[in-house]
C-alpha cells in the first residue's frame, strides 16, 4: 500500500533515495542539505539500503567520487547546497561532459557573501549552464516524486545527463508536510536496473575515460553531441511524467498552468513560492483580477517554445526570480530566458522581472498582490512601470 | 620472496609505448616499474589527476593504458579513485561482478603535494583500498616547470626565479610521506627509479594491503631540472646517494630504511648535474649549498633516529 | 573490442563514443614516436648479460625481451633518449646518429 506520511522534505527525498536504493552516495554535509545525508546514513547503519556511503572530505570530492563511482558502472546519487554546489562546480561540468546519469538533490541556498543559510536559488541558478537537467519542486511531494523519476531520465539512452533535482532550502527541506510515498517495489520496477555505458570495472574491456583532446580536436563535437542529450531530455521527461502519473496519480510536465485559460496577465515562478502565489491567484480571482500562474518545474533544458505558447494569451507576465543575474541591467535568471524565448514570437506579452526572496526573505501575500496590481496595470495600460523590481527590499527611508 | 628481473619481463606491461611524455622521462619508468609488479591475476583501474601523464597517455583517441583508466581533474585523484574502489565494492556486494581489481592513481608532485593533497588525506583518512603514487619531480612541469610544494630549496623554477632579490625558491619542500605516513596507513614508502628492486618490492607490498598505501618515487624530469636526458637514472640514484631522496618505507607504523648509501655524498654532486641550481655556484650565492646540506642532514638525523639507526 | 579510428578526422559528432570515452585498451600502440629520435640505441649482441637493466629503465617500454633474452629495439616506440645506453653495465647499447642509421637501412635495402 501507498502510505501517506507527515514528513520533512529532505526525509522525503532520502525516503527516495532508500527506495532507489543507489549503489554509491558520496555526500558531504552542509545546512539545509544535512538532513539528507543524516537521515540516509542512519538507512545505511541500519542495513535498510545496500547502498554505500562515500563520507567525502569536500563536495568537490564527493563530485568527484560521484564521477568515479558512476564510471566505474554504477548508480549514484548525492545531495547538496549552496557553498557546497559552489565547490562542486569545476566537477558539475565534467560530470555531464562525461555523460554520467550521476543525481543530485540540492537544496536551495544563497551564496555566500555575506553568508547566509537561507533559501534562495542562487545557487541552482549558478549552476544553470553546467549540463545538468534541472527540475525544481514545489513541495516535499514534488522532491520525492521528481527524484525517483529523475533515474529514469538521467540513465534513458537519449540524454545520459546528469540531474539536479531542486527544493527549497528551510521551506520544503525542514517543514513537515503531507507526502505519499509509494510502494518499495512500485518504485524499484518503475526505476529498473541500470545499465551502464563503458563501465571501467568491465575487466575484459578495459577503456579510458577522461581522456585529453588536445591535440585533435573533438572537443566541438563532444559539446554538440551533450546538447543534444538535453535537446532529446524534453520527450523522455513527458514520457516519465505521464508513466509517472499513471503509476502514482501524479503527472508531471515540463509546467504546471494555473488559471491561465482566460488569464489576461500571468506570472512565472519556481519552487516552493508557487505555492503561495497560487492561494494569492486564488484571492485575486476572487475580486475578478484575470490573473493566471506558470509554475516551471522544468528549467533545464528550458522549455521555450512550450512557455511561449502557453503564454501568448496574456497581456502581462511577472517572471519571478529567487536569484539575480547581476548583469546590471537584465533582471533575474527565468526572466532573462522567458524574454529571450519571446524574442521571435509575433506575439508579445510585456514583461517584468520581480526579484523576491533572496538570502530567505518572506514572498508574503501583500507582496504577491501589489506584483499582480502592477502586472494588471501593465496589461490594461500597455505600459510596464519598471521593468527590474525587487519585491520586500527595504527601500524605505530612515524617518 | 627473491626478486627477479628476468621474471619480470614476463609480467604484463599496463603502459604500452606510444605515449607522448618526452624522451628520457623518469615518470613512465615509475609507472612500468610499480605496474610490472602488480598481481598478475588481477584487473586494474588507473587514475590520474590532470598533469604531464594523463596529457601524454590518453590523447583522444589513443590511450597508452592496458588498464581500464579514468582522469576527471587536477586535484582529485584521490577521491575519484575512491568513488572507483566504492562502486567495486558495492558492485560485490550486491554478487554482481566476479573479476578481481586493483585500484592505483599517479599524481605528480604537483597534484599530490599541493592542489590534490586534501583529497588525497581525505580518501587515506577513509582508508580505501587504493595505492597512490606520487611520481615526483619537484615541480609543475606540465604547465612548464613551476614551483611545488616538493621543489627543494634554492631550485629555480618559472615561479621561482632568481634574481638580484632571489635565489630560487625560498622555501624548504615539505616532507609529504612523513605527512602521509602520520595517517597511518598500513603502507608508507619512498622510492626512486634507479632502484628498481626496491620499487617492485614496495609496490608488491603496497598491492598486497588491504586499505590505502602510498609510495613517494623520485622520477627526475631533465626539462624541468636541466640535465641531459640519458642521464635520469643517474641523478634519481644521485638524489639517493646524497641523502636528499632517502628510500624508506612505513609498515603499520614500524619506519625502516630500505637501502643506505654506503657513503653519504655532499649534496654538491646532486646539485651541480643540473641547471636549476647553476646559480648558486657563483661566489655570491656560496653560503647557499651549505644552507641545502644543513637541511638535507638535518631530515636525514630525523629519519635515521625514526628507523631506530641513529 | 574493435574500434576503427582510422577516418576519425572526418568523423560527425554523432559518431564519436559518448562523452569521449575510449572503448578500447592500449590504442596508443598504434600511434609511432620513433620519428621523435635524433639518435638510434643499436645493440652488440655479443657483449650483452641480458641484466635487463635496459628493460626496467625504458621508459617507453620499446625494450623487446623475449625467452629471457633482450632481442633488440621496439624502433616503432623507441625515441632515442639513450637511457638504456648510459645505464647499460657492458656498454653492449650505442646511441648513432638516426639520419645515418637511416641511410644505412636504405642502402642496405637497396
Ligand atoms: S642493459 Fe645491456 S647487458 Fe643488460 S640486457 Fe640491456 S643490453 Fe644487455
Ligand atoms: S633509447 Fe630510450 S626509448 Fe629508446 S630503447 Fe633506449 S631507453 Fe628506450
Amino acid at each position: 500500500m501507498p502510505r501517506t506520511v507527515a514528513a520533512i522534505g529532505t526525509d522525503a527525498v532520502a525516503e527516495a533515495m532508500r527506495q532507489i536504493n543507489p549503489d554509491v552516495v558520496p555526500a558531504y554535509p552542509i545546512t539545509p542539505q544535512t538532513a539528507i545525508v543524516e537521515t540516509f546514513s542512519q538507512m545505511v547503519a541500519d542495513g535498510r539500503v545496500e547502498s554505500l556511503l562515500i563520507n567525502a572530505e569536500s563536495e568537490h570530492s564527493a563530485m568527484s567520487a560521484a564521477i568515479g563511482a558512476a564510471a566505474a558502472g554504477t548508480r549514484v546519487m548525492t545531495a547538496t547546497s549552496s557553498q557546497g554546489l559552489a565547490l562542486m562546480w569545476e566537477m558539475l561540468y565534467i560530470a555531464s561532459g562525461l555523460r554520467l546519469p550521476i543525481i543530485l538533490a540540492n537544496v536551495n541556498r544563497s551564496l555566500s557573501a555575506p553568508i547566509n543559510i537561507h533559501c534562495d536559488h542562487s545557487d541552482s541558478m549558478g549552476a544553470r549552464d553546467s549540463g545538468w537537467i534541472q527540475l525544481f519542486s514545489e513541495n516535499g511531494q514534488e522532491a520525492y516524486d521528481n527524484t525517483l523519476q529523475a533515474v529514469r531520465i538521467a540513465e534513458h539512452p537519449d540524454v545520459k545527463l546528469p540531474v539536479m533535482v531542486l527544493l527549497d532550502g528551510f521551506i520544503i527541506s525542514h517543514s513537515i508536510d503531507r507526502v505519499d510515498f509509494l510502494e518499495d517495489d512500485k518504485v524499484q520496477k518503475f526505476v529498473g536496473s541500470y545499465t551502464p555505458e563503458y563501465p571501467l570495472l568491465d575487466a575484459k574491456n578495459p577503456v579510458t575515460w577522461g581522456a585529453f583532446d588536445g591535440l585533435y580536436g573533438h572537443y566541438f563535437e563532444f559539446k554538440r553531441a551533450q546538447q543534444q542529450g538535453m535537446l532529446n531530455a524534453p520527450a523522455v521527461i513527458k514520457k516519465v511524467g505521464e508513466e509517472y502519473g499513471q503509476m502514482s496519480g501524479r503527472p508531471y510536465g515540463f509546467f504546471e498552468e494555473y488559471h491561465m485559460e482566460d488569464a489576461e496577465f500571468a506570472v512565472v515562478a519556481l519552487g516552493s513560492a508557487t505555492g503561495t502565489i497560487r492561494e494569492a491567484v486564488d484571492i485575486a480571482r476572487c475580486a475578478d483580477m484575470k490573473v493566471g500562474m506558470i509554475k516551471l518545474r522544468m528549467f533545464r533544458p528550458f522549455p521555450a517554445e512550450e512557455l511561449v505558447k502557453a503564454l501568448s494569451g496574456v497581456k502581462a507576465v511577472g517572471i519571478f526570480d529567487r536569484s539575480d543575474t547581476f548583469s546590471g541591467t537584465l533582471g533575474g535568471p527565468v526572466f532573462v530566458e522567458t524574454r529571450s524565448a519571446f524574442y521571435e514570437s509575433p506575439v508579445k506579452p510585456l514583461m517584468s522581472s520581480y526579484i523576491y526572496g533572496l538570502g530567505g526573505r518572506d514572498l508574503s501575500f501583500d507582496l504577491i498582490e501589489k506584483a499582480f496590481a502592477e502586472l494588471e496595470e501593465t496589461a490594461r495600460t500597455g505600459k510596464v512601470k519598471e521593468r527590474i523590481n525587487y519585491l520586500g527590499l527595504r527601500e524605505g527611508e530612515v524617518e | 620472496m627473491a626478486l627477479k628481473l628476468k621474471d619480470l619481463t614476463k609480467n604484463k606491461e599496463w603502459l604500452t609505448g606510444g605515449h607522448r611524455m618526452c624522451a628520457g622521462c623518469g615518470a613512465p619508468t615509475a609507472v612500468r616499474q610499480i605496474l610490472l609488479a602488480a598481481p598478475q591475476d588481477t584487473n586494474l583501474v588507473v587514475c590520474n589527476p590532470t598533469g604531464c601523464m594523463e596529457v601524454s597517455t590518453t590523447i583522444y583517441p589513443y590511450t597508452s593504458w592496458r588498464a581500464s583508466y579514468i582522469h576527471s581533474a587536477f586535484e582529485n585523484a584521490a577521491a575519484t579513485i575512491s568513488g572507483v574502489e566504492t562502486a567495486y565494492n558495492a558492485l560485490k556486494k550486491r554478487g554482481k561482478l566476479e573479476d578481481d581489481f586493483h585500484f592505483v592513481a599517479f599524481g605528480g608532485d604537483g597534484g599530490t603535494y599541493d592542489i590534490g593533497f586534501q583529497s588525497l588525506s581525505g580518501a587515506l583518512e577513509r582508508g580505501h583500498r587504493m595505492l597512490y603514487v606520487c611520481y615526483n619531480n619537484e615541480a609543475y612541469m606540465n604547465t612548464g616547470i613551476q614551483r611545488s610544494g616538493a621543489t627543494p630549496y634554492g631550485a629555480w623554477s618559472t615561479t621561482s626565479p632568481f634574481g638580484s632579490e632571489s635565489i630560487g625558491k625560498v622555501q624548504n619542500r615539505k616532507d609529504l610521506t612523513a605527512i602521509v605516513a602520520a595517517h597511518n596507513i598500513p603502507y608508507a614508502a619512498q622510492a626512486s627509479i634507479h632502484n628498481w628492486r626496491d620499487v617492485a618490492r614496495k609496490a608488491q607490498k603496497s598491492f598486497a594491503v588491504n586499505g590505502p598505501s602510498f609510495i613517494n618515487i623520485m622520477a627526475p624530469c631533465h626539462r624541468g631540472w636541466r640535465y641531459p636526458m640519458e642521464k635520469t637514472i643517474e641523478l634519481a640514484k644521485l638524489s639517493f646517494e646524497t641523502c636528499i631522496w632517502p628510500l624508506y618505507e612505513v609498515e603499520e607504523g614500524q619506519w625502516k630504511l630500505t637501502a643506505k648509501p654506503r657513503e653519504k655524498k655532499p649534496v654538491e654532486e646532486f646539485l651541480k648535474t643540473q641547471g636549476r641550481f647553476r646559480h648558486l655556484f657563483t661566489p655570491e650565492n656560496k653560503g647557499q649549498i651549505q644552507i641545502i646540506q644543513d637541511f638535507v642532514d638535518r631530515e636525514w638525523e630525523t629519519l635515521l633516529k625514526r628507523c631506530g639507526e641513529a | 573490442m574493435t574500434w576503427d579510428y582510422s577516418d576519425m578526422g572526418k568523423w560527425s559528432w554523432k559518431k564519436h563514443p559518448r562523452g569521449a570515452v575510449i572503448p578500447k585498451a592500449g590504442t596508443a600502440h598504434d600511434y609511432k614516436t620513433g620519428g621523435w629520435r635524433s639518435q638510434r640505441p643499436i645493440l652488440d649482441k655479443e657483449k650483452c648479460i641480458n641484466c635487463f637493466f635496459c628493460f626496467i629503465y625504458c621508459p617507453d617500454t620499446a625494450i623487446i625481451v623475449k625467452d629471457e633474452d633482450m632481442k633488440g629495439f621496439d624502433l616503432k616506440h623507441c625515441k632515442g633518449c639513450g637511457i638504456c645506453a648510459h645505464e647499460c653495465p657492458k656498454d653492449a647499447i650505442t646511441m648513432v646518429d638516426e639520419i645515418k642509421a637511416k641511410q644505412q637501412d636504405e642502402s642496405a635495402s637497396a
